[in-house]
């Protein structure tokens, strides 16, 4: 049993003069299913069961003996049941053994697992996030859901009108152009042709983008990530256990995560204050002081076009202003100095709800291991998977992981 | 591992048809709770929140709806959910935010308003089946726990009699419950046995109807505790938690294993090898009277079918040699389901720091066990505390 822990909580009192010295947790298993558009071969079980099976098979664990903790994330209106916590634990082989529901993006989950395993008493863990959406009938009336029932609900908006007053914020806000939102969508969705596992993979121009429908303006139809289907699961193991089972597991160096606002009146709509203290705890547990050099590469949300320019200016990978910039000159692509989504985002491998920011930190680790295959980008140590609840929230989440010492 | 306690509790009135939002009943338990550690807002590090069905609120995303009123703006603020099992298990989570050593101080919420759901909560509960193998039979929660109590009578040839004095206890225990909607001074077990039939053996005051309410605790680190100089505490000395598998056709329903296995677990983290003998007094999960001893026994604070005869004999009364729901529970302060929190928690802390007032147990208590019950009938949670 692993006996070493934080030594220091993250208040800002304790952080200001001495460094969390947190114990090592690794990610020793990674398992997907394919995204697609809609799997009707499968339900919901099947898909985690797939996803859980690849993730122990790439573990080489038995989750029946020796995994001491399931973490599932989901939400009740998302999978269509009263409790959908009743519906977890089978297909994972965690029957009779700890397992529970986190509501939150699948980040939000692993942090919940990271916690579990520095407390000492839980050396194996395994966290989950899935999607069934093609299974929703009415996907907007359940975001519309979302809203507050006395002061917004009743307003009568389609829910997306706040992905587009948004986006309408920051690009004003930071001076960038709708040019830059559509070389988003063109690099993406075409980064995600190197990528099988992606539903929407497709040789997209900006100009094609720019043409597109307009929905929400300034956004058009391309500039929003389409539903998908799939299934991740993650593997952790304390740094004791993960070096007992992995030749290369990948570390855990800091995880955040925190919420703005939930009333649309009072949040920051410019910047994304969420993602802006996610980071900020989660660099200081993983003493990253300039992360914008520091830094390899990023899988940051990108549900909508303009969420993936605010959200690295929130996690400080661009300056204010800068992303729009930067990905208009190729600086966000494969080969660029920062490669960003480069597996394809959710533009290119559709949206999967809450599984979104677990399948972020799972192609960060593939990438760490060396284990991306077509969509490989060489030399990378360090990495970081950002999250965001999607529609109506202001709430998301930061890890950084690495390899080696 | 550090040590984690709980320094702080409060829980606002339970009723059906409050006129307070989830947002605003959030806010008045967590200003209690911070009162009553002597903390604000600006002194904790993280917030966890425990509610269950979205659907009873009627909100998509209720953790993220409830966040300003519990205090979560610009923190880090995560919402567990496991059924019914979230009334402890959300402070198991409060309790590895500690433990891990990534906070400090950590503010746990919960919250239900079940009487926004109409025309009842009821209708919520249909969604709660297989869609394939369950939900065309039309079940109702009713029947079920219709079918576990049968099955726990017929194995162990328990009494309704029996089953009834846990109403009765639980409903009298609650008087002088602040926050009580079904406390009793006057109730007997004829005014249970000649009560409505639900669906039999069922009857209307073997069940704790929908409620509306809220509760918080305020978890620290010992360190946090000893710097703060902070007098009232009581320790989480161990936490447990186990599902069974959602098949629950596939199990004998008359013995929680579920609840065995967490609390083994919890036991185990707190070094108690004989619980009947360590443990003095016991907060299990009583929705229904039946589940009271049902749980007890899963508890391991009593033999299988032994529960019903403890009751009988009156150790379980509140000056008994086991006290249990020594709060009136859920049978007599209500069942808004996350808020329950407030009975389990919470009247371990108020019984550990003496602050218990009329409900304080007569003799000296220093170890306690508060459980809840969740999912199809499938989820322990487990926590032992002690002064």
């Amino acid at each position: 049993m692993a006996t070493v822990f934080c030594a220091v909580a993250i208040s800002p009192e304790s952080a200001s003069n001495r460094g969390p010295d947190c114990m090592r947790v690794g990610i020793i298993g990674v398992g997907m299913t394919a995204f697609r558009p809609s799997t009707p071969e499968y339900s919901w079980k099947e898909l985690m069961f797939e996803a859980a099976s690849r993730a122990y098979a790439d573990a080489g664990v038995d989750p029946r003996t020796e995994v001491d903790s399931f973490v599932t994330c989901a939400e009740d209106y998302y999978e269509g049941f009263g409790i959908f916590d009743e519906f977890t634990p089978d297909q994972l082989g965690g029957a009779l053994r700890p397992v529970c529901t986190v509501t939150g993006d699948g980040l939000q989950g692993l942090a919940n697992a990271f916690m579990q395993i520095q407390t000492g008493l839980i050396d194996i863990a395994v966290v989950e996030a899935h999607s069934k959406a093609s299974d929703i009938l009415t996907l907007e009336g359940i975001i519309e859901h979302g809203l507050d029932p006395i002061w917004n609900k009743p307003l009568g908006g389609h829910p997306f009108l706040i992905a587009g007053l948004e986006a309408d914020a920051f690009v004003r806000k930071t001076r960038t152009s709708v040019k830059a939102l559509a070389a988003v969508v063109a690099k993406n969705r075409t980064n995600a042709l190197r990528n099988p596992l992606a539903a929407y993979a497709a040789k997209v121009d900006a100009e094609q983008v720019l043409s597109s429908a307009e929905r929400f303006a300034p956004l058009r139809a391309l500039d929003i990530a389409a539903p998908a289907d799939g299934g991740v699961v993650l593997v952790l193991a304390s740094e004791a256990a993960a070096r007992r089972r992995h030749a290369n597991p990948v570390w855990i160096r800091g995880i955040g995560w925190a919420s703005d606002s939930p009333t649309l009146e009072t949040r920051d709509w410019t910047q994304a204050a969420y993602a802006q203290l996610a980071a900020e705890m989660a660099y200081r547990l993983a003493k990253v002081r300039r992360p914008a050099t520091e830094i390899d590469f990023a899988e940051v949300d990108d549900r909508f076009s303009y969420k993936e320019l605010q959200h690295l200016e929130a996690v400080g990978l661009a300056k204010k202003g800068e992303a729009g910039r930067t990905v208009l000159k190729g600086g966000y692509d494969p080969g660029g100095a920062l490669p960003v989504n480069v597996a394809g985002g959710s533009l290119g491998c559709g949206n999967v709800f809450e599984a979104t920011g677990l399948h972020r930190a799972a192609e960060v680790a593939l990438q760490l291991r060396g284990d991306a295959g077509s969509h490989q980008i060489d030399g990378v140590r360090v990495g970081v998977a950002q999250s965001w609840r999607y529609i109506p929230s202001a709430t998301g989440a930061v890890a950084v992981l690495g390899v080696g010492q | 591992m550090r040590k984690v306690g709980v320094i702080g509790a409060g829980m606002t009135l339970f009723r059906r048809r409050l006129q307070e939002t989830g947002k605003e009943m959030c806010f008045e338990a967590t200003k209690m709770a911070l009162d009553s550690a002597g903390l604000t807002r600006a002194d904790i590090d993280m917030v966890v929140n425990g509610t269950a069905p979205d659907a009873f609120d009627g909100v998509h995303m209720k953790g993220e709806y409830l966040l300003d009123g519990c205090g979560g703006y610009r923190k880090p603020y995560t919402r567990v959910f496991t059924g019914g099992g979230t009334g402890v298990f959300s402070s198991i989570a409060g309790w590895w935010h500690v433990a891990s050593g990534l906070a400090d101080a950590v503010l746990v919420v919960n919250e239900e308003k079940m009487s926004s759901c109409q025309p009842h909560p009821q209708s919520v509960f249909a969604h709660i089946w297989d869609p394939i193998l369950d939900r065309p039979l039309r079940p109702n929660l009713v029947w079920i726990f219709a079918m576990e109590m049968n099955r726990y009578m017929h194995v162990h040839g328990v009494k309704k009699e029996d089953i009834a004095r846990v109403a009765v206890k639980n409903k009298r225990n609650a008087v002088g419950h602040p926050c009580a909607q079904l406390a009793d001074p006057k109730i007997t077990v004829d005014d249970v046995l000649n009560s409505e039939v639900m669906a039999w053996p069922v009857q209307r005051l073997d069940i704790s109807p929908p409620s509306d309410g809220a509760s918080a605790i305020v978890l620290a680190s010992e360190d946090f505790i000893r710097r703060r100089k902070i007098k009232d505490r009581a320790w989480m000395s161990g936490v447990g938690w186990c599902i069974d598998s959602t098949m629950w056709t596939d199990r004998d329903l008359y013995f929680p294993e579920y609840v065995a296995r967490a609390a083994q677990t919890a036991y185990k983290r707190a070094k108690i090898s004989d619980p009947r003998r360590e443990i003095d007094f016991a907060e299990p999960y009583d929705p229904f009277d039946y589940k009271e001893l049902h749980h007890l026994e899963g508890l391991l604070l009593a033999k299988k079918g032994e529960a019903p005869i403890l009751t009988r004999e009156g150790v379980t009364e509140r000056d008994g040699d086991l006290p249990v729901c020594p709060s009136g529970g859920l049978m007599g302060v209500g069942n808004p389901i996350a808020a329950t929190m407030g009975q389990k928690i919470g009247e371990l802390f108020w019984q550990l720091t003496n602050q218990a007032g009329k409900r304080q147990i007569p003799h000296e208590v220093h170890t306690g066990v508060a459980q809840a019950w969740g999912d199809l009938m499938q989820y322990g949670s487990v926590v032992v505390m002690s002064s």
